[in-house]
């Protein structure tokens, strides 16, 4: 199986688990152990391969030309984690199948535990370092989704965003720390980078990247000043506690800093900031521990320690100290786990894990009770159980290192105040919780054991602890030298895995460290007896939490603020920005370099032309005049003017641009005609006092000046590129090969259907999705209460009318009957319309035309019908389904632009084929052609259905309109009938 | 000539870019047709002006820059005018929806304090 499946698996698993029905509780459990399982015996099999100090890799081309490859790769520190990973996943697994309740919504919880297994792969087995901290920011990602699992629950939203925050951020200094780490070494690729130690170090930028990686990897391992993140986590299900916590996200920051060892260690900024940053956590999260009232909270703060511990052995720059800090991963992730899942049964079985309320639990759950013990046991480094192991390492790595004095002396004080606080808070987990009087009342069901395969994950995780305590060597020594070679750069440092080593400074240490914790916790169970220490002596005021809460409500309040200052939601402030801010580039720009009128020839002046524009001038500031209180004049005013641009067009040899401008207008034009209807009517109000005149006409002089310099700066931008001549330009190109390999002799209709053929595609889909989404906005469209009574002019009409017309107040269509005699001519308009469209259509490859125009124009015909024939009948009489000609022409335009694929050449190729028909002669059909053929149908599809499905809301509120009118009609009617029902009774009374 | 163009591209800017300016939808609107008008116009005008000489090739003769005018400009702005009305019906629709929403047709959805009402 190659390297890949092992990270794909459990992804491709996830998405599975994510589709089983809600209480699948049993298939879900399977599923994820079977894949957990599965990869872990894998992994396993490969440990041959790689005892020697080998590697094992796997690559995928991705994008070869950028140095960018789908890379995974295996050494014996990787495959280490990945047993870790996997084993203990599949162990998790066991243990959620019993812990979550029948009401957990449970595909959601092993689909993302699915998936973060695979994220925790996917960095595990990078072998490229982005790639790695792709991988690192989707463990973030999903972690924050398993801790906020109970979603319900406040402290769990909040402990999961703190969690995404603060991870997140780090990932993202990671990040910058690996394009600098990429940029020295110049490559991303593991193996390279691994190789490159000397040339790091050395490099100028080791700093700054140094600080920014380990701003991701304290961030991960909760290390000091980072660690308030961890302790709210466990807000999630015990199960994701036990796997995140122990074994997999925590231990990613140590993982980065180990994996990197080789490179990156050695130097005093990495003792002072690695070293220093773990010693105080270690220190910090034993002390805080010991106060801890919760028992989770407890073991989370006993991480903090122990991670603080690790990341104080990789920073002693000694590669014996790595090897223990290896070690020591392993076995902080055996009885961390299994302490996490006991906490976990008892919370199950008690209901609580408020170590204030829980006692003498030995007698109701002794099982339990006994693993929970050893496993504490290992934690607090008690002889022959694998924690004291790695923490004898430990101790004698302080002893043994050799700097300053000062830190001589100091390093195995704080070693050793570190195992006595461990030791006095795994003392008070044991003896607070299952020793003294039984805890009755106090918890709120009756303790009893847990199912028995509940607990099966915690008895195996204590056999190990026990197997590795009593022979190390035999155990896990072959494990521990394949792990360690590739963190300390290839050459293992001799070290003994033996349980004795007699009499000597270390094991002083432990036993000082084991008196002393417990004399440590019989004086505070005393102090706690008094009813003292309900707080963290010392420390309890600096709450990180609080610290990092208020840091992120000011910097909200900032934003805030600041939104308020410079930010507006008024339009028109800011689209005079925009228009300010536009103007004043522009004006920059021609004080750098001055516009000066160009060297070509002018052509000759035509006052024809001069005295049209003088016209369209007119007109365009007319319209604007008009706008606000002659909706309609202004609309017909910008349509003349938009008239004059299509003469321009024609004038100046572009008679594709005029046809089409001249079609688009009419559409337009009809277009907001059918939208005037639903405007509040405005009146020009009396006249205003002066002083309240006075503000409006300022704010549009203002108005006016910046248009007046807006235009100015167009008109002169236009006259100066104008009047220049054009050096270079792309357009030969064009104009050569239109007939060659284009097949047409109209440049502009080759250019749209061929050269720029995807570029149109691009543009009909986005018509098409402008025409769908007008549609859906005006399907829940609710216009005005005011404007959805006939219009005046309707209203005038006798109730009773009777003409040769259907009276209008009746009809349920405005337009029947009226205008008789233009509708027949428009009817019979439309053959000689379509025809037009045809022609149009046909010729365009060669000659002025096209599916737009050709589009455009029918789509005019059948609107015409709709003004003179009413919605009703024209639906009636013709076949309209625009949503379907929308469809089918963007399937057309991509079949065709497909099919030159399927002949092997490249998307949109066009072949050009000239067919005799009798009659008609020769005829042109290039594929481009049907390509066009899709842009018509497009484009008249798309025409159709924004224009009908607005004209339909006329319809619409006039059945509205009359459905009010019939329901006033009816209870009228009513009170009629009631009155005349009560007329004779009321007699009777009366009489 | 050019000139003339260059006049008549200034004066349909400054029209729309005054109705932009406006509380109103429906001059938003005709201001932002107006704009369309002159950027389609301005980009159509740096390919230079030609009279008479259409980019459609005759046979016998060879098209180059100086003989036909230039077809790249021309098809840019045939797509964005038909882009254009794709975007003012889409402006439209909004326009009526937020009518029918807020009771009013200000373009911020309410009308300002009495007395400030332009």
């Amino acid at each position: 199986m190659p390297l890949v499946l092992l990270v794909a698996l459990p992804f491709i698993a996830s998405v599975f688990a994510a589709f089983l029905p809600a209480n699948a509780r049993n298939r879900e459990s399977t599923l994820a152990g079977l894949v957990a399982l599965g990869c872990a015996i894998q992994t396993a099999s490969m440990f041959p391969k790689l005892a020697d100090g080998n590697v094992i890799r796997y690559q995928v081309e991705w994008l070869p030309a950028l140095g960018l490859d789908l890379s995974f790769r295996m050494d014996g520190f990787a495959w280490l984690f990945c047993m870790l990973v996997l084993s203990i996943g599949a162990l998790v697994v066991l243990y959620a199948r019993y812990y979550m309740s029948a009401s957990d919504p449970v595909p959601r919880f092993f689909s993302f535990f699915l998936a973060f297994m695979g994220a925790m792969m996917g960095v595990v087995l990078s072998g490229n370092i982005v790639q790695m901290v792709l991988f690192w920011e989707l463990t973030s990602l999903f972690s924050f989704l398993l801790i906020g699992y109970w979603h319900h629950r406040r402290d769990a939203r909040r402990g999961a965003r703190m969690a995404l925050t603060v991870t997140g951020a780090g990932g993202l200094c990671l990040l910058a720390g690996v394009l600098i780490m990429g940029r020295i070494v110049g490559s991303y690729d593991l193996d390279t980078v691994l190789a490159s130690g000397d040339l790091i170090r050395a490099s100028a930028l080791y700093t700054p990247m140094l600080v920014l990686m380990l701003l991701g990897a304290f961030t991960k391992s909760a290390q000091f000043p980072f660690h308030f993140w961890l302790p709210r986590a466990m807000a999630a299900p015990t199960p994701v506690s036990a796997y995140l916590h122990s074994a997999t996200m925590v231990k990613l920051g140590v993982f980065l800093m180990a994996r990197f060892w080789p490179v990156l260690s050695g130097t005093p900024e990495w003792f002072w900031l690695v070293g220093g940053a773990g010693a105080i956590t270690f220190l910090l999260g034993g002390y805080i521990a010991m106060f801890q009232r919760d028992l989770k909270a407890l073991l989370a703060y006993s991480t903090i320690s122990h991670l603080g511990l690790i990341t104080l052995l990789l920073g002693l720059n000694s590669p014996l100290a790595a090897v223990a800090a290896v070690f020591h991963v392993m076995n902080h992730a055996t009885f961390k786990a299994s302490l996490f899942m006991a906490a976990g049964i008892i919370d199950h079985e008690t209901g609580t894990r408020d170590i204030r309320k829980l006692s003498g639990l030995m007698r109701l759950m002794p099982i339990t009770g006994t693993l929970a013990i050893i496993a504490s046991a290992s934690m607090a480094g008690v002889p022959l159980l694998n924690g004291f192991l790695s923490k004898e390492m430990f101790f004698a790595e302080t002893v043994f290192i050799s700097a300053t004095p000062w830190i001589d002396f100091s390093l195995p004080v704080i070693a050793t105040l570190g195992g006595i606080f461990s030791v006095a808070y795994s003392a008070r987990f044991v003896f607070d919780v299952f020793f003294g009087p039984p805890c009755g009342d106090a918890v709120p069901k009756t303790p009893h054991e847990p199912p028995h395969w509940m607990r099966v994950p915690v008895e195996l995780l204590v056999l190990v602890c026990l197997v590795v305590g009593v022979a190390p060597a035999w155990s896990v020594g072959q494990m521990l030298a394949a792990a360690a070679t590739p963190v300390v750069g290839g050459e293992l440092p001799e070290y003994s895995l033996a349980v004795w080593h007699g009499f000597n400074l270390p094991l002083l240490m432990s036993f000082i460290a084991l008196a002393g914790g417990a004399v440590l916790y019989l004086v505070q169970r005393k102090g706690r007896s008094q009813g003292h220490l309900s707080h963290t002596p010392l420390l309890h005021r600096f709450d990180g939490q609080r610290i990092f809460e208020n840091v992120l409500a000011r910097m909200s309040e900032a934003g805030r603020r600041s939104r308020r200052i410079f930010g507006t939601q008024r339009l028109q402030s800011q689209l005079l920005l925009l228009v300010l801010v536009a103007l004043g580039g522009a004006t920059a720009s021609v004080m750098l370099t001055p516009a000066q009128r160009g060297t070509r020839e002018l052509l000759a002046f035509s006052p024809m032309f001069a005295m049209t524009w003088l016209i369209g001038i007119v007109c365009a500031l007319a319209a604007a005049w008009q706008a606000k209180f002659h909706r309609l004049a202004s609309l017909m005013l910008a349509a003349a003017s938009g008239l004059v641009c299509c003469i321009t067009y024609i004038w100046f040899s572009a008679p594709d641009l005029a046809l089409t401008q001249l079609v688009v207008e009419a559409v337009t034009t009809v277009l907001i005609l059918l939208g005037l209807r639903w405007l509040p009517l405005r009146k020009q109000s009396a006249i205003q006092p002066a002083s309240q005149r006075l503000r409006p006409w300022g704010r549009r002089g203002r108005d006016l000046i910046v248009a007046a310099l807006a235009g100015l700066g167009m008109a002169g931008l236009a006259w100066t590129m104008m009047t220049r001549p054009f050096p270079n330009s792309i357009s030969p190109f064009f104009l050569d090969r239109a007939l060659t390999e284009g097949g047409g002799t109209n440049v502009v209709n080759v250019m749209l259907v061929d050269f720029r053929g995807f570029d149109t595609f691009g543009e009909i889909t986005v018509l098409g999705c402008v025409a769908l989404t007008v549609y859906a906005l005006l399907r829940r469209f609710r216009p005005a209460p005011e404007s959805m009574a006939l219009p005046a002019q309707q209203r005038a009409q006798a109730d009773d009318g009777s003409s040769d017309l259907l009276n209008p107040r009746r009809a349920k269509d405005t337009a029947i009957g009226y205008l008789m005699v233009p509708a027949v001519l428009v009817r019979l308009l439309l053959p000689l319309a379509v025809l037009v469209s045809v022609y149009f259509f046909m010729r365009g490859h060669n000659a002025p035309g096209g599916g737009f125009v050709a589009g455009l124009v029918m789509s005019v015909a059948l609107v015409l019908q709709f003004i003179v024939s009413g919605t009703e009948w024209v639906e009636e009489h013709l076949r309209i389904y625009p949503r379907r000609w929308i469809a089918l022409g963007l399937l057309f335009a991509l079949a065709t632009g497909a099919g030159s694929v399927a002949l092997g050449y490249p998307f949109m190729t066009t072949h050009t084929a000239h067919l005799d028909i009798p009659l008609l002669g020769e005829i042109h059909v290039p594929s481009a052609l049907f390509f066009d053929l899709g842009v018509f149908s497009l484009v008249l599809g798309a025409t159709m259905l924004i224009l009908t499905a607005l004209a339909h809301q006329s319809v619409r509120s006039h059945r509205w309109a009359d459905e009010q009118d019939e329901k006033k009609a009816e209870i009228e009617a009513e009170k009629v009938r009631i009155a005349e029902e009560a007329g004779p009774e009321d007699m009777k009374a009366a009489t | 000539m050019e000139i003339v163009l260059a006049i008549a591209i200034g004066v349909l800017t400054s029209s729309g870019v005054y109705l932009l300016l406006r509380p109103r939808t429906f001059q938003v609107i005709m201001g932002l047709t107006l704009i369309s008008y002159a950027v389609n116009l301005f980009i159509f005008s740096m390919g230079r002006l030609k009279v008479d000489s259409e980019p459609v090739l005759v046979n016998g003769v060879t098209a180059t820059l100086a003989n036909t005018a230039d077809p790249l400009p021309q098809a840019l702005v045939l797509t964005a005018i038909v882009i254009g009305f794709a975007m003012t019906a889409l402006f439209l629709v909004v326009m009526l929806a937020s009518r029918g929403l807020t009771g009013n047709d200000h373009v911020d959805g309410t009308e300002r304090r009495e007395g400030r009402e332009e």
